[in-house]
């Protein structure tokens, strides 16, 4: 039998992020893949590293008027206004089916006070299939005039030290790009206690209706996504991975897996998809694929090996 | 249940000015299709601009071939490219996704009121009454004659067929909602279906309340996933309700006495 026609050599395609185990470094980004169902008739996502979960608050919210998402060159505007269930229902209707499937859940968390990240956080400790949680700090802190926690170094300690305070499992802020300096709040992360960091987030845009002479979307602002963010998202992950001694989840704009590899390049141990599942819902399956055929074409036996392959000294 | 498949394209076909008919053959999406569904589409394989997939309803479906056909108007720049897509090419097609028509029945008569390309879901809507035996009335408003473009596809289904055009150049002269007030008869009909501009379809909602007809509308709303994942297809269905639906999931065809849709609500 010809080496390598049926049977392909195995590859080593597991990481570990603080203290998740995963199957392999493709990732579900948060409020791309809804709970996992609505995709079930494309995908299975018992194959796939990790699910992050649509970002979860204490209450149920309505989410922002519409229009909500809006193309734009080579990339998407979005401003859904984290839309969910509440934290109950996530936990009693929709784990279940998502523990039933077998796939590592990343919780993904949001609030508007410290005390609410913390009291999330202390409800989803003991979930069994959830294996991290993610914290969404590009939300505004209504006890500091509305502020975005994740612009601020301070509240980035303070709401990673309060989490880390009530749960044992990996706890991950999902940096914001919409800052000056990300290694700044990067390493407030790390000093709150994290154990990973995931980033980016989508960068803050907007858009303009010429004919109606307003922004386009209903919340005026959005975050945009897709292609259009890859550069400046491997940019920040590269100079965090410099400058911090934690495993970093790394996207924005990952298409195929020669994007993944960049950002696995430049320091990502993980990779999240997000805007492309909405393109082609197999993408992450793909993408998983392609990174093999990589490491078979360059005899390597590990992704573990290509971490950081690309950052300078 | 929706698939993802490639499309060979065996007919593409400019029927007006900027109306364009497109038949592919994707023979497990077609097994699956009911009117009112719709496919999502990506109008280039090759490129990042534009990214997102375009919905386009069901215009006419062929199961035992396993073709289906979308009627699309070029508006921006998914659809312009669309029109370079030659017989023999593949499309990239998700699909059938969406909630549908509800079916009144067999031997029910019914009045479908299609404005504009509003009228693609209504065709292959008339072709599977047809097959429940229903007596079938289609008014379709178009700007002129030229835009008539079902016409034929409609004729050979079986239906009865009233045209309206605002220049006169066929059928009644006017809107097709003046036609619909003028000489449709409430009492002959037991369900209305109609999809157009939102203030058509908020006329036609209006003339099934007065006479207590059951009806269903079909709505728009930009999308990304085209499955409930993103959220972002989101539209109150009345300016008063609290929470939004999603149109790719919950719709996008919703029951008319759930709808108000003329009033300046999502942002319009
Ligand atoms: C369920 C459903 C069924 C549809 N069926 C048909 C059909 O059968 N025939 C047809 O001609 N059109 C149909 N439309 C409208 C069609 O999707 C848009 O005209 C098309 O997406 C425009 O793309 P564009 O790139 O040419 O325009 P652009 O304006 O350049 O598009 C920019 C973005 O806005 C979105 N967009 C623009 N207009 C609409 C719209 N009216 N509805 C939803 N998204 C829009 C696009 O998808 C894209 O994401 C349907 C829409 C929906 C929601
Ligand atoms: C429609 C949409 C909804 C999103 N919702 C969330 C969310 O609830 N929580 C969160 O942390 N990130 C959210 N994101 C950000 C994505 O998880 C991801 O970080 C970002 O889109 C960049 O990656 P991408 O370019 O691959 O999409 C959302 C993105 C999109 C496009
Ligand atoms: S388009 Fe994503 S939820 Fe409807």
């Amino acid at each position: 039998m010809k080496r390598g026609a049926v049977n392909p050599a195995p590859v080593d395609m597991a990481v570990k992020i603080g203290k998740m185990h995963l199957q392999n470094p493709i990732i579900l980004a948060s409020g791309t893949f809804g709970y996992g169902r609505e995709y079930e008739d494309f995908i299975d996502i018992s194959n796939i590293g990790a699910l992050v979960v649509k970002g979860t608050t204490l209450e149920k919210r309505n989410g922002n008027p519409p229009p909500r998402i809006v193309e734009t060159p080579a990339g998407m505007l979005n401003a859904i206004g984290l839309e969910n269930p509440g934290i109950e229902v996530f936990l009693n209707e929709h784990l279940p089916y998502l523990r039933e499937r077998g796939v590592a859940v990343i919780a993904n968390i949001a609030g508007n006070t410290v005390e609410e990240y913390a009291a999330i956080a202390s409800l989803i400790e003991r979930q069994t299939g959830i294996v991290g949680i993610e914290l969404n700090i590009s939300c505004p802190n209504v006890k500091k005039g509305g502020l975005q926690f994740g612009t601020d170094p301070e509240m980035v300690y303070q709401v990673v030290d309060a989490v880390k305070g009530e749960t044992s499992l990996p706890v991950i802020p999902k940096l914001s790009p919409n800052v000056t300096d990300i290694v700044e709040i990067a390493k407030a992360a790390e000093a709150g206690g994290a154990d990973a960091l995931s980033m980016i987030n989508t960068l803050m845009g907007m858009a303009v209706d010429i004919e109606k002479r307003k922004p386009v979307l209903g919340n005026i602002f959005g975050g945009l996504s897709g292609p259009a963010i890859k550069p400046v998202a491997l940019r920040m992950v590269y100079q965090v991975y410099r400058e911090v001694n934690l495993p970093i989840i790394g996207g924005g704009g990952i298409m195929n897996y020669i994007d993944a590899l960049e950002f696995i390049m430049v320091g990502a141990t993980a990779v999240s998809i997000g805007t492309a599942n909405f393109i082609s819902p197999c993408i992450a399956r793909d993408i998983l694929e392609d990174l093999k055929g990589y490491l078979r074409q360059h005899k390597l036996g590990s992704i573990r090996e290509l971490v950081g392959a690309a950052v300078q000294e | 249940m929706p698939f993802l498949e490639n499309g060979l394209v065996v007919g593409h076909t400019r029927v007006s000015e900027d109306i364009y008919e497109l038949e592919f053959i994707t023979p497990r999406i077609a097994s699956e299709c009911h009117p009112g569904q719709f496919v999502h589409i990506r109008p280039s394989l090759s490129s990042y601009h534009p990214l997102l997939r375009r919905p386009l309803s069901l215009y006419d479906v062929d199961k035992r071939l396993g073709s289906i056909t979308v009627l699309y108007k070029v508006v921006g720049k998914g659809t312009h490219l669309l029109t370079r897509v030659r017989t023999k090419d593949y499309v990239d097609v998700m699909g059938p996704l969406g909630r549908g028509f509800t079916l009144p029945g067999t031997h029910k008569n019914v009045l479908l009121v299609g404005g504009g390309v509003g009228i693609a879901p209504l065709v292959y809507l008339a072709r599977v009454l047809r097959e429940e035996k229903c007596k079938v009335q289609v008014l379709h408003g178009t700007e002129n004659q030229k835009q008539m473009v079902a016409f034929d596809k409609l004729r050979q289904i079986g239906v009865e067929f009233m045209p309206a055009t605002a220049d006169g150049s066929a059928g009644f002269k006017g809107l097709v909602t003046d036609l619909l007030y003028k000489k449709i008869d409430p009492a002959e009909i037991d369900f209305i279906y109609a999809c157009g501009p939102e203030p058509m379809m908020e006329l036609v909602a209006a003339f099934a309340d007065q006479h207590g007809i059951p009806g269903e509308v079909s709505l728009e709303e930009h999308m990304a996933c085209g499955v409930g994942a993103c959220l972002g297809c989101a539209r109150k269905l009345k300016a008063e309700d609290e929470e939004y639906v999603k149109v790719c999931k919950d719709g996008p065809v919703f029951s008319m006495d759930k709808v108000k849709l003329y009033k300046k609500i999502n942002g319009r």
